[in-house]
């Protein structure tokens, strides 16, 4: 009772490595709490998963193992958990952003009436004093995010309705094996009991799954683009200096809004997370949402003809001009240079 | 031939968070909301698309928008009905401010209950908040199954629409009993443009607030006679439900702070575009082994 649950996405069977960046992060709030580390898995042929989930601290793992749970459709999905989450009364409930937790998340929160954090940038334990009424609470998840407004941080709790729900997306979180794994003990869902004929309305046809092509994620030099580059053609000169330099690209929200780039490459708070050997934004204002996504890069050089733009105030490297001067003598100096 | 539908589309009018000028920046480098334009949420214009493209399939079917917002947010109706929605609903309270998303979808599924609705389409997300979370809770809310990320409505059966979704590496058809509610993702076709004949016909459509204030004019005075004109507002009396769960009441989530983030400026080292500047910085870059 009053445990941590962490939702577990399976990604064709293997587990997603939000997932398990979430099982480290529900590690260190569990003994914080001084309470149990649950992990759910709901999915089809899984035996044997609760070794891996071990290893990332899980002490307990529930498991529906069934075929109306893979591939993932939202309706069987939130009823077994729902059921779960009432028979078990976790205080908090984490899931990755990614497009399934994106989909039924809500649905859960809708059902058991309790608030949902979407995209949250940090995770912490601490009290809370109620403004208005002076009740004061003890232990409350801190569901801490950029908030829309320019460089603002807010911290969302969820003082009176249980369980506390957030959502975080891929990469935001460290994963870590733990030193010692517990047993992890598999424990078995009555699903057959929470799910109903009616939540197999919905059917899949069929799917097809593509080989992620853009990997920014593992690249060691990122060169990112934003609105500052003008125009989807200016936003070429990205892709010429990463392809000199051996990086990938990514770009600002506003470039991608923009038509330059496609969605894949978004850094920030609503795209990836990447922590790059060397990080060059090019045209990019650094507003919090996008810095959340790229500010523990090794090393980071701006390229803004603004002095005063935010992002260089994380930069080690901040370099005034026009980036349709500057790139290309990057370009032209690393030639020189590197031979 | 298919059946005539009802179509109800979500939408938001929502601060063009993606053009942050200059202008809209305070002193103390947060964005002034009130300075950034007001637009119809991109998405919900994706998800607007696909609603024509169902109406027109389905002959005899009726598309009207339900939005939530200040009365300013009759806007985004009109441009609606401009291309080709046949009215709208707008949800304006005070008794809304402060809403959470689950107040917030407590309040549209209220609404929704009374206008009722066949196929209840919304965009995926909000630009000014990118929660996904509103399309979900009010299908719950409802007890209606989802289909999100949709990118087309590809067949309208007796009972159930074939849609396809977008995965995050991929595509999937699904096949979704009606009433339903579908959210719609970016990579759905592009709404059409406004038609200059309904903007003709539709150009007067107000609501009752809007017919107050401009009371002895004559475009008031058109949109009051005709019916056809009549943009349906509603306050939180109108739509029966509990208002213990509007609003800042009906939030489970509070905002406990908010910071300004100071940046821990790391003293960056300032160069130019001069070529000495940037030739030093690549040989430096090899140099350590960043690069190469
Ligand atoms: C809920 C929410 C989520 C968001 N999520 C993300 C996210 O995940 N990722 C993200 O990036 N943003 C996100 N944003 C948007 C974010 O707030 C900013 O609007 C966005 O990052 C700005 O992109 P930008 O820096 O490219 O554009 P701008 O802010 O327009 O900056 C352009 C910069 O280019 C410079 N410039 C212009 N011309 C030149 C030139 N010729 N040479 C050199 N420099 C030039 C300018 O000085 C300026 O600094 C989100 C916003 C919201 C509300």
């Amino acid at each position: 009772m009053n445990n941590i649950f962490v939702y577990i996405e399976l990604d064709e069977g293997v587990v997603a490595e939000v997932s398990l960046e979430l099982l480290t992060k529900g590690r260190e709030l569990a003994d914080k709490l001084g309470v149990k580390l649950e992990a759910v898995v709901l999915g089809h042929n899984v035996a044997g998963i609760n070794e891996e989930l071990a290893k990332y601290g899980a002490d307990t793992v529930w498991v529906a193992d069934n075929e109306i749970f893979a591939p993932f459709r939202t309706l069987p999905h939130t009823s077994a958990l729902c059921g779960l989450i009432k028979a078990e009364q976790p205080q908090i409930v984490l899931f990755g952003a990614t497009p399934v937790g994106r989909d039924f998340a809500p649905r859960v929160s809708s059902a058991l009436h309790s608030g949902l954090t979407a995209d949250c940038t940090q995770l912490e334990i601490g009290p809370h004093k109620d403004a208005k009424t002076g009740k004061e609470y003890e232990n409350l998840l801190y569901q801490i995010r950029p908030a829309f407004g320019g460089n603002i941080i807010a911290t969302i709790v969820n003082p009176d309705c249980r369980p506390q729900m957030a959502t975080v997306r891929e990469g935001v979180m460290r994963k870590e094996m733990v030193a010692a794994p517990a047993a992890a003990e598999v424990k078995a869902i009555a699903w057959q009991e929470y799910i109903s004929e009616a939540d197999l309305a919905v059917t899949i046809i069929d799917r097809h799954i593509e080989e992620r092509k853009i990997n920014i994620k593992g690249a060691s030099v990122i060169v990112a683009g934003g609105y500052g580059m003008g125009s989807k053609d200016g936003f070429k000169l990205c892709y010429d200096l990463a392809e000199v330099l051996g990086g990938e690209v990514g770009a600002s929200r506003a470039a991608v809004d923009a038509g330059f780039t496609e969605h894949e490459r978004q850094i920030g708070q609503t795209g990836v997370t990447v922590r790059p050997k060397l990080y060059i934004a090019c045209g990019i204002s650094g507003q919090i949402q996008h810095t959340a996504g790229m500010d523990e890069s090794s090393m980071i050089i701006s390229i803004n003809s603004d002095p005063e733009a935010p992002i260089n105030k994380i930069a080690d490297y901040a370099i005034t001009g026009k980036v349709e001067e500057i790139i290309p003598k990057m370009i032209k100096y690393y030639k020189q240079n590197s031979k | 031939m298919n059946k005539a539908l009802k179509i109800v589309v979500l939408a938001k009018q929502v601060p063009d968070t993606r053009n942050v000028g200059k202008d809209a920046m305070t002193a103390e480098g947060t964005v002034n909301r009130a300075a950034l334009p007001a637009i119809f949420n991109p998405e919900d214009l994706n998800a607007l698309e696909l609603a024509l493209r169902l109406k027109e399939e389905c002959e005899g079917s009726t598309l009207h928008i339900l939005t939530m917002g200040p009365l300013r947010a009759a806007d985004i109706i009109r441009d609606a009905m401009y291309r080709g929605a046949d009215g709208g609903y707008l949800l304006s309270d005070r008794k809304f401010a402060g809403s959470d998303t689950l107040a917030t979808s407590y309040a549209l599924s209220s609404a929704l209950r009374q206008i009722g609705a066949d196929v209840i389409i919304a965009g995926r997300q909000a630009i000014d908040g990118d929660t996904a979370q509103v399309g979900p809770q009010v299908a719950e809310k409802l007890g209606l199954p989802q289909v999100t990320y949709a990118e087309q409505i590809e067949q309208v059966k007796e009972s159930t629409l074939v849609v396809r979704r977008r995965l995050e590496r991929g595509v999937e058809r699904v096949e979704c009993p009606i009433p339903a509610v579908i959210t719609v993702n970016s990579s759905a076709p592009e709404v059409r443009p406004q038609n200059a004949r309904l903007v003709m016909k539709y150009k007067y459509a107000m609501t009752k607030s809007e017919i107050a204030a401009a009371e002895d004019s004559l475009a008031a005075k058109m949109a009051s006679e005709r019916d056809y004109l009549n943009i349906v507002e509603l306050t939180a009396a109108d739509i029966v439900c509990d208002e213990q769960q509007l609003g800042l009441s009906g939030s489970p989530t509070k905002v406990k702070k908010i910071e300004n983030v100071v940046f821990q400026a790391k003293e960056a080292k300032r160069l130019t575009a001069s070529d000495e500047d940037i030739n030093g910085l690549m040989v430096e870059l090899i140099a350590s082994h960043t690069l190469g």
